[in-house]
């Protein structure tokens, strides 16, 4: 029981120690280049506080969590899935085409648009995950290039399907109609900025996220694969088809990340202003959650908190790219963290194991002759 | 894709022990798969009209576009090599473009090549604490330093760039440029030459002349890393003992070698390599540091590495191959690119008659069914659209690693972590 407990104090403290640790760093480089430390990150927490820019740390929070659980999925098996933003930005583009060219009921046409970036997902990762399975390429690799084909594939794509956004040199696909917008709501008092609709969806996906792993057969054997593979081999599991099935499913997350800013937001198009590198935030949202829905819950807001909260630096005259700074250092640390802790916690289990031995060795001898 | 335009070599012009073996080892295999491409490409180029295809200028920009493909790709092959997986390059090369203009605009370019491959080295500093000293996952730590090095460049340009002449918030001012060299007496008279069009001897002209003309001082250093490379890592005892942390840390350690040592070392010299990749970026290729400018080299690079099956001949083939597509981009893709479908078509269907006379069904289908739709597509199309010439690399990767995966054979240990007496 008190072994638990420890467990349970060593996960909650390894990320606390991360952040800390990242908050001196950006507080030493602040110090470097002789800007207040205490006005600095006052102004950010009066600012970040604000009801609109609450509403909006909540909405990244949204998309950033999204990421998160597309990657953990990967990370649970084992396998890395830096192509989810490859992914969710073919997922997006094609969902954006494809909803902005029919016309359907609210609902449907929704369903329509988030099912088809889901596919498309799906298909982008199944590239990977049969390339993995029938040829035996790293993912890491594959989905590397599969991300830097996206890029070209969508700018070439993008030229084809050109709509001019009114007043801007920015072009994009042509505006998805009313029918296929996603609701936002009004969660936080004293603004009017509305939250994405789709948080409910980024909830939900954290729950099935954490359910299907954790108390299904699926589950287990993608835990199981993730952590051994020749003894999940040996208990039956097949391990090609588990790492199709989970980069599929990986993909299909992918698909939703781009869903609350293209349903949700103003334009309801794709243009070249659409978000990039969600999924490399995914992948650090991920490593600091631990891939534990609440944790990457906790970590998205973070990340957010800090990427909407930091647009006030710029008015004191502190470049807001040290959030950029802060973001890597907390990546680094709580990773390096978390090893210092597993070492620490297998330290402490062979004190522990040794000490009970010793604990033991006296009363062996008195039983073997009895 | 390369890979069948080197397989018809072996079998004619090798001893059959070589056969199977990657065309990479070997130099004289090199020189006929070479030979045999520049001949390939001058009856392309006469068939399709396509004059870029072997023109000085193509061939001195790849050159140049290769240098940083290839300097970031030997970054990953010195850190590979030591068992340490280093996806971290891209960010090792951004901090190594930032330090080459920071330093370049105040005190010269050479001193700006200086600065940035110590910046580099910075960066493999780091992904080394982190990996070696830590045992932090590879990729991990290499995905945090391309995170961090983003952010630390872009946070020093508000600060090092705001008010200086020339600069903004996210580049440098403009940089001096490195003195260019030329093997004398070959400018003129290969120009002739080319310009006359004729059947192999313009391309030869044309070729040597973009290769040995007005090349950058740090071009030649470039190429000379790529041969010391092949020298310190396999001809040397440091190279054996750095290769050997690669294969099998634990009995590299039982041998007496301090394999954090040399993996310290590697992983530094992987960061200078790719921050010298991008001390290139800014001083030569381009006219100063930009926000933005690796464009994903550092992963090119990576690719380069891959593609040529861990060895600096290879990397540099694969760079080279590279560096050739993003060319032919700069100077009428459309129409050059184009021009290469029939190439690779007859290439791919050639390779198929092959395979299937040594009994390859399948792989033989494959190669014909794609060689005939790159032929069907040539001779359907007028140019291919840049954005597909932009997608070589990627896609000539992917296939590659596809269809050869069974001949690629990376380092024993690599990105395993390892702990000092882990062996017992």
């Amino acid at each position: 029981m008190t072994i638990d407990l420890r467990r349970i104090a060593l996960a909650v403290i390894a990320p606390l120690l991360a952040i800390v640790f990242s908050l001196v760093v950006t507080a030493l480089v602040l110090v470097a280049t002789g800007d207040p430390v205490w006005s600095t990150a006052k102004a950010v927490l009066d600012y970040g506080t604000k009801p609109n820019v609450l509403a909006l740390t909540l909405n990244q929070g949204t998309v950033y969590y999204l990421s998160a659980l597309a990657v953990a999925i990967g990370f649970r098996m084992n396998l890395f899935n830096i192509g989810v933003d490859g992914q969710y930005r073919l997922a997006a583009f094609t969902a954006a085409v494809v909803g902005s060219s029919i016309s359907l009921p609210k609902p449907l046409h929704i369903l329509v648009i988030v099912v088809t970036a889901m596919l498309v997902g799906a298909m982008w990762a199944g590239i990977a995950a049969l390339l993995k399975a029938t040829r035996g390429v790293s993912e890491v690799i594959s989905t590397i290039m599969l991300n830097a084909i996206a890029t070209t594939l969508i700018a070439y794509l993008l030229r084809k399907v050109k709509y001019d956004v009114a007043g801007s040199n920015n072009i994009g696909t042509k505006p998805i109609d009313e029918s296929g917008a996603f609701p936002g709501i009004d969660l936080v008092p004293g603004t009017d900025v509305k939250v994405f609709g789709f948080i409910f969806v980024a909830i939900i996906a954290g729950i099935l996220y954490t359910v299907v792993l954790g108390r299904t057969r699926f589950g287990f054997d993608l835990r199981a694969t993730g952590r051994s593979q020749s003894a999940a081999v040996a208990s039956g599991v097949d391990v090609k088809r588990m790492v199709v099935y989970s980069l599929l499913i990986s993909g299909a997350v992918a698909g939703l990340v781009g869903m609350p800013q293209l349903l949700g937001g103003s334009t309801r198009s794709y243009s070249l202003d659409f978000p990039t590198g969600l999924g490399f935030t995914g992948i650090a949202i991920a490593l600091l959650g631990r891939n534990n829905a609440i944790g990457m819950a906790l970590s998205a807001l973070l990340f957010s908190f800090l990427d909407s909260s930091s647009i006030i630096l710029d008015f004191n005259g502190i470049s807001k790219e040290i959030v950029l700074i802060m973001q890597g250092t907390i990546v680094l640390s709580v990773v390096v963290v978390y090893e210092l802790v597993r070492r620490y916690g297998v330290a402490a289990e062979q004190r522990r194991v040794s000490r009970q031995l010793a604990d033991e060795q006296p009363a062996t001898p008195t039983e073997v002759p009895a | 894709m390369s890979t069948s335009t080197v397989a018809p070599v072996p079998p004619g012009s090798a001893p059959s022990g070589l056969r199977g073996r990657l065309p990479t080892s070997g130099v004289p295999l090199a020189m006929v798969s070479i030979a045999g491409l520049v001949l390939l490409l001058s009856i392309v180029r006469v068939i399709t009209g396509a004059d870029d295809l072997t023109s000085s200028g193509t061939a001195g920009a790849a050159l140049a576009l290769a240098v940083p493909i290839g300097l970031a790709g030997l970054g990953g092959l010195w850190s590979e090599r030591s068992g340490v997986v280093n996806i971290g390059l891209e960010g090792m090369m951004i901090m190594g473009t930032w330090g080459a203009g920071w330093a370049g605009y105040q005190w010269g370019p050479w001193t700006g090549v200086l600065v940035g491959t110590l910046f580099g080295a910075a960066g493999g500093l780091l992904h080394a604490v982190a990996t070696v000293t830590f045992g932090v996952d590879h990729i991990v730590s290499g995905v945090a330093i391309n995170i961090l090095g983003l952010g630390v460049t872009q946070f020093l340009s508000v600060i090092a760039f705001e008010g200086v002449k020339g600069a903004g918030e996210s580049q440098s001012p403009p940089l001096d440029d490195i003195a260019t060299v030329s093997l004398p007496g070959l400018r003129d008279p290969l120009l002739t030459l080319e310009q006359h069009h004729w059947f192999l001897v313009s391309d030869l002209a044309g070729i040597v002349r973009g290769l040995f003309t007005s090349v950058s001082l740090l071009t030649v250093l470039a190429v000379l890393l790529v041969v010391l490379t092949y020298f310190v890592l396999w001809r040397t005892a440091f190279g054996l003992r750095l290769r050997s942390c690669g294969e099998s840390p634990v009995a590299a350690e039982s041998l007496g070698v301090n394999v954090y040592l040399f993996k310290y070392a590697a992983v530094v010299a992987s960061g200078a390599f790719a921050g010298l990749g991008g001390a290139f970026l800014a001083i030569v290729a381009g006219n100063g540091y930009r926000e933005g400018q690796t464009g994903g080299r550092g992963y090119i690079g990576l690719a380069a590495m891959i593609f040529g099956n861990w060895r600096p001949g290879g990397l540099a083939a694969g760079a080279a191959l590279f560096g050739y597509t993003d060319s032919l981009q700069l100077r009428r893709g459309g129409e050059s690119v184009h021009a290469l479908l029939l190439l690779l078509g007859v290439l791919l269907i050639a390779g198929a008659v092959l395979l299937s006379i040594r009994g390859h069904r399948i792989a033989a289908g494959v190669a014909v069914v794609a060689g005939a739709s790159a032929v069907a597509v040539y001779v359907q199309t007028d140019v291919v659209p840049d954005d597909f010439t932009t997608m070589t690399p990627y896609v000539a990767t992917l296939l590659v690693l596809a269809l050869a995966s069974q001949r690629l054979r990376m380092p024993a240990a690599d990105g395993l972590p390892y702990r000092r007496g882990q062996g017992g």
